[in-house]
């Protein structure tokens, strides 16, 4: 069908550009007091340049983009270290409780009693979990709560005179947070080799530690989907220098109700709401990266905790606190969900979770390890990291692989990372879904395998089904377009 | 035990150890070594979905939700008109169960919002670029101050004490890190050397106020050679002159009151734009437009080398997400509101603040602390200690104000906005009035 007439596509222009003058979305009460003079003009907008769409229109549009997304609601979305798990829908409802979404941050303690109370359970419940003594539920995100952990670390190291300590052990398969994050906290990054078995290089890190070093910060399991069997040397090892052992909480899907972050010898670990606890990924945040610590980080804990007095809760400062990190407490919206995530799977559900996220982790690596190279060939955890290295003599990437999985109708994994494996692909199912979806995930890959050895070209120039194809980046990012701008005279 | 998020039965659960070539699920975890593995956890039991519902539905009611009376609390967190139509956008689960869009072809949508926000940020404050979102408007001053130092190579941040204290607390620590020294200075005593990489100046400020001359302080800062940032409120913009016109080279500000409820101070947003020659410093996630091998218009994350999962230690800032559903909220909230409607809330607030001003001033006992120009917040001198009279308030119903006696004596910061009634600005006075005649 081409030529005829038929319904313009409204997506395909901006907002800005859709609108007509006089158009509005909504409507506003008369002013019911007198007017106030007003300041004089110099102190006033002259003109505020934004759209004018009707009501329908605008539902349109913003229907029509969200029809050009991929998400977890859409289908299988095994986005590495991610941890894109379905999202429960009562969490949404009871989120926007009145009395939870009402609730202004200033309001007199006694009116909150009950926001407080459930984000004292969910402060008890994160220490039990991970083993550790005390927690913060202030950071907004993973990175965030990163940065508060290192804060945390470099606080407690100068209060002991140890402000030498100005290094930091990064693994090389460490997410590129964490060496931002120590650089934010101001210490310098030493970057440690992994093993041939994808485990921390422990005569690498042995040679690595001195009295400068301030911490090693370690994903537990690492990036590689691997349980590093030497972490209890580890943390020993770093512990004998005077150092700290940080942990990069992303994976503790692979861990509930199993191993404990505590118990291993962790001083301080962030934890990730909306990868392990089920809250919505958002399409990029919000997140909400609550941070846990052994006692004697617990008085550097960012400000606000939730404390218990008598027979109700207050809001405290730990004694050393390093303050805060963002204006109020962290995302409530996004707790209120964590915690119903919690009481809705209790010890027991928790455990199965990470039982089921492993078995479908190593189901899929058993059904492509005849095709793909595993480079690190042993059981995973949660996660499975594949090389495209025997794609790639074929003349396929692993991008090329990437987007010829979109034309089967799946969200691909993510892609060139971990950096330490060539071509990667890493793979993480979660434990919601079933061997069905993984199944037909697997016979897609396993079926690009044999397209790049027939029919290579189709790969490469994939997708061939989405709105849109390959788009030019090194334009974008040479020539960057970033803001709608009025178009002058002829458009040009 | 069958769980609902969990999809493999037992049947299924044994069909894969099977091909995975284990006896149980226990051999997978063989890697932890036996000392560390524990028993069980002791959280409470597990609760069935309409357990779940009657669980929340009384925690929730143990609260007394500002939104639920008459409320005239701000202070960095505000009540404003949400129309319908931000939480059905919002709610698609499209948008909402999507990651960052790494998969530009598949994640449209989201990339396309993200370049509507954008534009309508860098409108709204008359700069250049801006980017994403960030996690609030405090930590985004924070990201502000931290990328003066970086481009100025300076040591010393400027702030104005009239900055809301949290904001400054985080300025704080996140100069901590960094190693920066943290100079705070009132409006009528600037103290700005060579050695400062910015002034950040709130408009309005913690109290609500304008700064009485904004052009006298940017000649100041760019005198020192500093960056002038500004932490705008957004809807202020509506009807006031925005900061790139008066010389910002970076506008951070919260964006919350573009659509999100109170939440209990989080999720928020944090706005962030600045000058077209400060972009490759900026932190966060931009997006551009481009087009594909066909010609067809689409947008894609880029300037992706200032970021930590390619530049890792050397990265602007270590922030991965933008805030996204909460910055998707702003984004159809201003396109709901348009060109007129922000103006119009903006007028709203700013008339009946002053209605309310007016009438509070004339109450026996009860004086404005400034004279200065204010958008919705203004401080009121009490005849009572303002927590007395807040909790006076509060047994009338009422949902008083912010206690600033710390910083004004007798102080209370009253905010109104659109969503405050004549009448129940009425009655706030007339409480007022009774409260102090007690005095």
């Amino acid at each position: 069908m081409s030529g005829g007439p038929r319904q313009p596509d409204i997506g395909a222009r901006l907002t800005f550009d859709l609108g007509k003058p006089g158009r509005t979305a909504c409507s506003l009460p008369p002013c019911d007091v007198p007017e106030a003079d007003l300041p004089p003009p110099s102190l006033l907008r002259r003109e505020l340049n934004l759209p004018e769409l009707s009501q329908v229109d605008l539902v349109r549009y913003f229907l029509a983009l969200s029809r050009r997304n991929y998400s977890v609601d859409s289908g299988f979305y095994p986005l590495g270290s991610c941890t894109m798990k379905y999202n429960p829908k009562v969490h949404e409802k009871l989120a926007c409780l009145p009395g939870f979404s009402g609730l202004h941050p200033l309001q007199p303690l006694a009116t909150v009693q009950g926001a407080l109370a459930l984000m004292h359970d969910l402060q008890r419940w994160l220490a039990d979990i991970t083993g550790l003594d005390g927690v913060s539920l202030a950071p907004a995100a993973g990175a965030q709560g990163e940065l508060t952990g290192m804060l945390m670390v470099k606080a407690y190291l100068a209060d002991r005179g140890e402000a030498g300590r100005t290094r930091v052990l990064v693994p090389d398969s460490a997410h590129g947070t964490n060496p931002a994050t120590a650089a934010m906290a101001g210490f310098q990054v030493v970057t440690v080799a992994s093993d041939s078995q994808g485990n921390a290089d422990t005569q690498a890190l042995a040679s690595a530690l001195d009295d400068g070093v301030a911490a090693l910060m370690l994903t537990l399991p690492n990036t590689l989907g691997l349980f590093d069997p030497n972490i209890g040397r580890i943390a020993e090892m770093v512990h004998r220098k005077g150092a700290l052992l940080y942990g990069d909480g992303a994976n503790l899907n692979a861990l509930l109700g199993r191993a404990r972050f505590g118990d291993m010898g962790f001083d301080v670990v962030h934890l990730n709401m909306h990868k392990t606890f089920g809250t919505p990924h958002g399409g990029g945040g919000p997140g909400s990266g609550p941070v846990v610590a052994k006692g004697h980080l617990t008085p550097y804990l960012p400000t606000p905790v939730v404390a218990k007095e008598g027979e109700g809760f207050v809001l405290a400062t730990p004694e050393r606190s390093i303050g805060r990190v963002g204006a109020f407490y962290g995302h409530f919206g996004v707790l209120v969900r964590a915690y119903a995530y919690l009481r809705t799977l209790g010890a027991e559900g928790l455990r199965q979770v990470s039982d089921n996220a492993v078995i479908n982790a190593n189901y899929v690596l058993a059904r492509l390890r005849p095709a793909y190279h595993l480079p690190y060939d042993r059981r995973c955890m949660h996660e499975v990291v594949f090389s495209g290295s025997r794609q790639r003599a074929k003349g396929v990437r692993t991008l090329d692989i990437a987007k010829r999985l979109i034309d089967y109708g799946f969200h691909p994994p993510t892609v060139y990372f971990p950096l330490i494996v060539d071509e990667a692909l890493m793979i993480e199912p979660t434990e919601t879904e079933s061997k069905e979806a993984l199944d037909a995930f697997c016979d897609a890959l396993l079926t690009i395998d044999r397209e790049a050895e027939e029919e290579p070209q189709v790969v490469k120039e994939a997708p061939h089904t989405a709105p849109i194809g390959r788009l030019d980046e090194a334009t974008a990012a040479r020539r960057p377009v970033l803001r709608w701008r009025r178009e002058v005279g002829d458009g040009s | 035990m069958t769980l609902p998020y969990i999809a493999n039965t037992a049947a299924d659960r044994q069909a894969m150890l099977a091909a995975i070539g284990v006896a149980s699920v226990e051999e997978l975890f063989a890697d932890i070594p036996a000392e560390f593995c524990i028993g069980e956890l002791s959280l409470p039991p597990a609760l069935s979905e309409p357990e779940l519902v009657r669980e929340l539905s009384a925690l929730a009611g143990r609260n007394r939700p500002a939104d639920g009376m008459p409320c005239f609390l701000g202070g960095g967190a505000y009540r404003h008109f949400i129309p319908s139509v931000v939480g059905e956008v919002i709610g698609r689960s499209e948008f909402a169960t999507a990651y960052t869009p790494y998969q530009a072809e598949i994640s449209q949508g989201t990339l396309q919002t993200i370049f509507e926000f954008q534009s309508m940020v860098c409108e709204l404050t008359a700069m250049d670029v801006a980017n994403a979102g960030m996690y609030d408007g405090a930590s985004a001053l924070a990201e502000a101050c931290l990328m003066a130092a970086a481009i100025s190579g300076r040591r010393r941040i400027a702030l104005l004490s009239t900055l809301h204290p949290h904001h400054q607390a985080v300025v704080r620590t996140y100069a901590f890190g960094r190693g920066l020294a943290v100079d705070v200075m009132p409006p009528d005593g600037l103290a700005l050397s060579e050695e400062h990489a910015c002034l950040a100046v709130p408009q309005p400020n913690f109290f609500g106020y304008f700064l009485p001359d904004v052009e006298a302080v940017e000649r100041a800062v760019h005198a020192a050679g500093a960056l002038f940032i500004v932490s705008a409120d957004p809807i202020s913009l509506g009807l006031f002159q925005p900061p790139g016109e008066y010389g910002a080279d970076v506008v951070v500000g919260e964006g919350q009151s573009l659509g999100s409820p109170l939440n209990f101070g989080g999720p928020y947003l944090g706005l962030f734009a600045c000058r077209q020659q400060y972009l490759r410093q900026m932190p966060g996630r931009i997006v551009g437009r481009t087009s594909d091998a066909q010609g067809r218009t689409g947008y894609v994350l880029t300037i992706q080398t200032r970021e930590q999962h390619i530049r890792r230690e050397r990265a602007t800032s270590n922030i991965c997400t933008s805030q996204q559903l909460v910055a998707l909220a702003a984004t159809v909230y201003l396109a709901a509101m348009g060109k007129q409607g922000l103006r119009q809330v903006a007028e709203l607030c700013y008339h009946k603040a002053h209605y309310a001003a007016q009438r509070i001033a004339q109450l026996p006992g009860y004086a404005l602390a400034f004279d200065d120009l204010f958008f919705k917040e203004f401080v009121v001198r009490c005849p009572r200690p303002p927590s007395e009279v807040n909790r006076a308030l509060l047994e009338r119903g009422i949902g008083g104000g912010l206690d600033v006696s710390q910083y004004v004596e007798d102080g209370l910061l009253l905010c109104v906005t659109e969503m405050n009634t004549r009448q129940e600005i009425d009655r706030l006075v007339e409480a007022l009035a009774e409260i102090g005649g007690g005095a």
